[in-house]
């Protein structure tokens, strides 16, 4: 049965098309060679997690991009991929991209506002033209970040709608939009905030919170916990490859809250303590399932088949127009993996950094917009973009 | 609709059954309007007009403006019918209970300042309202009196309700006088309350049924006549005595002839404006009534399947030549619809969407040829004609549910005609509405659901589908013209087998192919990556109402965790909910499900005609529940079938709705 299916001729697909079999130099660690196949959302994550430190969500906002050192290896190689396109949206965002604090949505944002600002348009259809082709470029440029290509739609779509509303001159309309820029910053920081506030009254006392990957807001939802003298306990996954939950432990213990570290493959055996699982997502599409880090969709497969609820904390910008049936129905987006000893050259290496949880093992969505049931997150998006 | 109404009521009366404190809310508006109303209402709320609370207030006279307003406001809000309680308070026959158990609440409300006409027509919009502001003028009447002293004029009546309101003192002086009242009666509760309560649990279900039937009825017969009576109901008060013993005798038999021949009279005027699209078949004398005005002549099927009795059953073959014979006797029926409809019936049009284009263009032409008759309004007749039109090719064949919207779409633009257009302008911008309909929601919103439908297929995959749909194949087609390289699963059933058309036309293309019939459909699902299903209409509740067979299918792929993926046009959706394939469905030829070709059993079907116990099932379509649907395709972009409302709710009001 199994050569039946189609995955396994997908992979073989993939295998025979791509120019250099990805695994073959796995153990040496070059694998910027083949640029298109590395997610650039995942690096910077990666990036952003390797120089976490304690200040690292007290930070402001508003704190001035890049500095962080540390993150010059990785970055460096990521504009590079830039800079072959030799495209000013694109060393813009990464500019604004390198602040650990700031959503890669708000970035792309940011890096839309500096196209307005540069812009030498002098009607609204060149400037939703050019900020049209401006978007394009920075989505086609990491299509696996998917803030990036929602926070380019949501962006052109503000801009598309108020364009029709007419303003009496052309400079108001632009300082409008640059103005709107600026908010959607500050929406993405309260968005933090309110969902940390609406999570609240699910955390009760004595509960055991099981937690997967890195999310700023999770880790924000936790922290308010704790401010509010909530006693709760947290299991940590280990989240190899980055070692996320180690990061996220180290936080917490700052906090005083109890944390146990897990490995990954023990989430099954512990479920059992769990009373709830909370995990961030990268993006929320329409079927209201989540796109987050490998390993989510296994976790909650397990909580639903033993009856724990499982919620996401996502900002609403994180919702997507996408549709994937199954977890090979989205552009790939690979990272390395290092096992630390050398794996033999016809062994093949997984390296996708993300996987797709349908909604049915969702429990609940906590967004800007409100604690929402994974089926009202298409009725948002068709209101949103219809 | 009613019998689902009747149970939502039941749990607010058990409820006003365990509070007995609460007990006179919901019933008390029912007296009051039997008051305002005609002799039949008395009548018509027989088990309730003898109720206590009914005879205390008769006496006590209500000014009728208020009843006019309470009265026309029920017949806006529904108001909830206590059926089994009613039945259980009828058969207690106790008044002592009703008055014991008022006391509370005018304890409560005695104080409130309810009573204003005004207020009380403003309030019955919402059922709370309506309850309590006639509880609340329940307890200005009671405090003042035991229930024997009730007897008295409504003008002193009212007053000491005013004093109530203006005075908390009096107020409570009077509940004392209240709860002196209810002492007299407090002995005898408890004991009336557990008899009332077995004897609630004796009345069977279909008894408690029947009865809410014969309330329903009389109600609606009282809604009737009401309209008509309101004016002269100042003085009900005489016809009501005399009224009153009659229901007394009549409601437990509930069965009775008489009530059960008023349900079915009212029950066909309550329905005269509703589509005939619903019209139940097992209803003897609608069926009669419907024959009488049909042009087609069809003959019923005489052994049917008893489950789908509601449904439209008919031998085949035998009108077809009858009707072509006498197209040009029939004037009313425009010919192009007569030629659609003579084409619905033998079958020679089938597909939603080809159905329904082939009657919009009918309609088309027939609006093109319309002349408005003098004295006439070009809306109202046009309507009517429409109308015609439509009961027409119901008899020809059951519409599908997308034919239904597109007609609803029709009907909607033409009473939006602007009164000041001049004919020939209103048909034109009609004739162009509806090719806009044809071209906006139907053609280009092919176009688009293959475009998205394609990004769901990748190469090296395996496509499976059922049947024919004209969208799945248009995406299978594109598909492999933009060069994706897969294979396709067509899976197809008898009697149709209109899988063997789409799969003459793939493998012409240059498809790889696979054909099987459903039989087969456990061992092929194995090797399948995708399932692409055609819809005849999906529901508010997402589902998925197809081609029979479609949900053997669905499921199917659900248990080997292939995903669903039904495209559909936006246009097919509706705001109904559908939650089996019974209630609306179509029945098909049940010989060609008898018959099978190629073999020669003519002699083997002659002894199955006559055989009683046998009866032939051939139902066309089944509905495919919403969680074996992974993703609707639709022109609105890709979404799961729980956003169907949103869709219809957003998008389609501008259309359909009113």
């Amino acid at each position: 049965m199994w050569r039946r299916s189609a995955s396994f001729i997908l992979d073989d697909e993939r295998r025979r098309t791509s120019n250099s079999p990805p695994m073959a130099d796995n153990t040496t660690r070059a694998p910027f060679q083949n640029p298109d196949a590395i997610s650039a959302y995942y690096q910077t994550r990666a990036a952003h997690h390797g120089v976490i430190t304690s200040d690292w969500l007290a930070q402001a906002q508003a704190a001035v991009g890049g500095g962080v050192s540390g993150e010059e290896n990785s970055d460096s190689s990521v504009s590079e991929l830039g800079k072959d396109k030799s495209f000013n949206v694109i060393e813009e965002f990464n500019g604004w991209r390198k602040q650990p604090d700031l959503a890669e949505a708000v970035a792309a944002i940011r890096a839309l506002a500096a196209v307005i600002r540069a812009s030498e348009a002098s009607t609204m259809m060149e400037l939703e033209i050019e900020l049209k082709k401006a978007s394009d470029t920075l989505k086609s440029w990491d299509k696996t970040s998917i803030s990036l290509t929602a926070g380019c739609d949501l962006f052109i779509r503000y801009v598309t709608r108020t364009s029709a509303l007419e303003y009496e001159d052309f400079n108001s309309a632009k300082s409008r939009l640059l103005e709107r820029a600026e908010k959607f910053g500050e929406i993405s920081c309260k968005a933090r905030k309110i969902i940390a506030m609406l999570s609240q009254d699910f955390i009760f006392d004595g509960c055991t919170i099981l937690v997967h990957g890195l999310s700023r807001v999770v880790l924000e939802i936790l922290k308010t916990a704790a401010q509010n003298n909530k006693l709760f306990r947290v299991l940590c996954t280990e989240g190899r490859p980055d070692g996320t939950g180690v990061l996220l432990s180290n936080e917490l213990s700052k906090l005083d809250i109890p944390v146990k570290l897990l490995l990954d493959s023990a989430v099954a055996y512990s479920m059992d303590e769990v009373d709830m699982v909370f995990v961030g997502a990268d993006g929320v599409v329409e079927s209201g399932g989540i796109i987050n880090m490998m390993g989510t969709y296994q976790i909650a497969l397990v909580a639903h088949s033993m009856n724990k609820p499982v919620y996401v904390a996502a900002e609403s910008y994180k919702f997507a127009r996408l549709y994937p049936l199954d977890q090979k129905d989205m552009a790939p987006a690979l990272r390395p993996i290092e096992f630390g000893v050398k794996i033999p050259a016809k062994v093949e290496v997984e390296m996708s950094a993300r996987d797709y949880t349908p909604p049915q093992y969702l429990t609940l969505l906590f967004t800007d917009l409100g604690v929402l049931s994974p089926s009202v997150v298409s009725d948002e998006l068709i209101q949103l973009y219809l | 609709m009613d019998p689902r109404r009747g149970p939502l009521a039941v749990p607010k009366v058990r409820r006003v059954g365990f509070f007995t404190s609460i007990e006179p809310s919901p019933e008390t508006p029912r007296p009051n309007r039997s008051l305002s109303g005609p002799a039949e209402a008395i009548t018509s709320s027989s088990p309730l007009s003898d109720s206590p609370s009914g005879q205390f207030i008769s006496p006590v006279q209500i000014p009728p403006s208020r009843h006019h307003s309470d009265n026309l406001a029920s017949r806006a809000a529904p108001v909830p019918v206590p059926g089994p309680s009613a039945f259980r308070r009828q058969l207690a026959n106790d008044r002592a209970l009703h008055v014991g158990s008022y006391n509370p609440v005018d304890s409560l409300l005695g104080t409130s300042p309810p009573s204003s006409n005004g207020e009380v027509s403003e309030d019955s919009g919402s059922l709370f309202g309506f309850q309590r502001s006639d509880s609340a003028k329940l307890s200005a009447s009671f405090p003042n009196g035991g229930f024997d002293m009730t007897m008295r004029v409504r003008a002193p009546q009212e007053s000491e309700a005013k004093v109530a309101i203006a005075s908390t003192s009096d107020g409570r002086k009077k509940n004392v006088e209240a709860s002196a009242g209810e002492g007299e009666s407090v002995a005898a509760k408890p004991r009336k309350e557990k008899e009332t309560k077995s004897l609630k649990e004796k009345t069977s279900k279909a008894e408690r049924r029947a009865i809410q039937e014969a309330q329903r009825a009389a109600k609606a017969s009282a809604k009737g006549e009401g309209s008509k009576r309101a004016g002269e109901s100042s003085r009900p008060k005489p016809s009501k005595p005399a009224k009153q013993p009659q229901p007394k005798k009549e409601a437990p038999q509930v069965t009775s002839s008489v009530s059960e021949k008023r349900a079915v009279s009212v029950e066909k005027e309550r329905r005269m404006d509703v589509p005939q699209t619903q019209m139940q078949y097992d209803d003897k004398s609608r069926v009669d009534k419907a024959k009488r005005r049909s042009v087609v002549e069809q003959t019923e099927s005489k052994n049917k399947v008893e489950l789908f009795l509601h449904l439209p059953q008919y031998e085949r073959g035998n009108q077809l030549p009858n009707l072509s014979s006498n197209i040009f006797s029939l004037d009313t029926i425009h010919h192009a619809v007569y030629k659609v409809g003579l084409q619905h019936l033998a079958g020679d049009i089938s597909g939603d969407n080809a159905r329904c284009i082939a009657m919009l263009h009918a309609f088309q032409e027939a609006i093109n040829d319309y002349t408005t008759p003098p004295m006439k309004d070009l809306t109202m007749d046009l309507t009517a004609k429409i109308n015609g039109y439509v009961s027409f090719l119901i008899e020809c064949r059951p519409l599908s549910m997308s034919m239904g919207n597109a007609i609803r779409f029709l009907k909607n633009q033409i009473r939006k005609l602007p009164v000041d257009l001049s004919e020939p302008e209103a048909k034109a911008s009609l004739c162009s509405e509806i090719g806009r309909f044809i071209d906006e929601k139907i053609l280009l919103a092919d176009k688009v659901i293959v475009q998205h439908a394609v990004t769901k297929i990748r190469d090296g995959e395996v496509l499976l589908t059922y049947g024919f749909s004209c969208v799945v194949e248009m995406i299978l087609l594109y598909a492999h013209e933009i060069g994706r390289k897969f294979r396709v699963v067509i899976v197809d059933s008898r009697p149709n087998l209109e899988g063997q058309k789409l799969l003459r036309r793939l493998v012409t293309r240059g498809l790889d192919c696979t054909y099987t019939h459903i039989n087969a459909v456990s061992y092929i699902m194995g090797e399948v990556t995708r399932v692409f299903l055609g819809a005849s209409s999906i529901f508010s509740n997402g589902t998925l109402y197809s081609k029979v067979g479609t949900a053997c299918v669905a499921m199917v792929a659900n248990a080997f965790s292939v995903p669903v993926i039904v495209c559909c046009e936006a246009y097919k959706f509706h705001e109904r909910v559908l939650l089996d394939s019974i209630c609306s469905n179509e029945l098909g030829d049940p010989d060609a499900i008898a018959n099978v070709p190629l073999r020669n059993n003519k002699k083997h079907s002659k002894t199955m005609d006559n055989n009683k116990n046998l009866q032939f099932l051939n139902l066309m379509y089944d509905s495919t529940p919403a969680e074996y649907i992974s993703m609707i395709v639709t022109d609105y972009g890709m979404i799961p079938p729980t956003s169907i409302p949103v869709i219809v709710r957003e998008y389609r009001r501008e259309d359909l709705l009113l």
